[in-house]
């Protein structure tokens, strides 16, 4: 087994503990700490996969921005526990199947699809670098980049007009 | 070398742990985190593709999702903030003005 083998599993390992985490722990507090586990985890695999851009982007803009985001909200709401309400029996017995089978149906047909299949390993000598994907960014993809612009601005205005208070 | 295919089986799991917490949660702001759960899934899966095929597409596209992300979390937050003052409470079963 070699050494990215190895620190892909322990990397893997950390992502899905975290996201049961999240599902476990009933304080949001919580859950919101598990998910920046999991995006941390994401990261390293994001490295381990020669995506260094990407990497740096989900740590800060993720694990920094976003999430911050969150846990600034919770405090400012004062959220407590979970409050334990009672769903249905049906959504118990047939919503935990359901979601293994969907689960399972998205697996099989990513996984064991031909076309995957065929898919080389990633190499990380073909990894592409920073400057290939900035040449992308402002080349080919240069009109919905600009227009990302003008959607962080229109959500700004909206998260603004949504929180203020109305008197 | 890890192959593609162990990183799109996370890929699904984390998705899959995504849909669960978002139908299970109770609380409006963890459901709100689930989604992030699941938007990063995909960018996992985005990510590997584009390693295997030796594109960096893929990756432009895990741009825009994490810019997208970032622009939704700033408005979700927003309504969730908005709901919490209206019906005091961030159980979701207590937002139900639009159910008959």
């Amino acid at each position: 087994m070699s050494a990215e083998l190895v620190i892909f599993f322990v990397l893997a390992g950390i992502a899905v503990f975290g996201a049961v985490n999240l599902i476990v722990q009933r304080h949001p507090i919580h859950s919101a700490l598990s998910l920046i586990v999991v995006m941390v985890a994401l990261a390293g695999l994001y490295l381990l996969m020669g995506a260094e851009f990407v990497a740096a982007v989900q740590i800060i803009v993720y694990g920094g921005a976003i999430m911050v985001l969150f846990i600034f909200v919770i405090m400012l709401l004062n959220a407590g526990e979970e409050e334990r309400t009672n769903f249905s029996k049906l959504a118990l017995y047939a919503g935990i199947p359901l979601a293994v089978a969907v689960t399972g149906l998205i697996a099989a047909s990513m996984v064991g699809s031909k076309a995957a299949a065929a898919l080389p390993a990633a190499a990380p000598d073909t990894l592409t670098s920073t400057r290939a994907l900035s040449t992308l960014l402002f080349t080919e993809f240069v009109y919905p980049f600009e227009l990302t612009s003008f959607l962080i601005l229109v959500a700004i205005l909206g998260a603004i007009v949504l929180a203020q208070r109305e008197n | 070398m890890v192959p593609t295919n162990y990183y799109l089986l996370l890929s699904a799991i984390l998705f899959g742990l995504g849909i669960v917490a978002f139908v299970f949660k109770r609380n409006i702001i963890t459901i709100f985190m689930a989604i992030e759960l699941m938007l990063n899934a995909v960018n996992l899966a985005f990510v590997a593709f584009s390693q295997a095929l030796g594109r960096p597409d893929g990756e432009v596209f895990v741009l825009f999702v994490i810019i997208v992300a970032a622009a939704e979390a700033a408005v979700g937050l927003g309504i969730i903030i908005l709901t919490a003052r209206n019906r005091r409470s961030l159980n979701v079963e207590n937002v139900n003005l639009l159910k008959l």
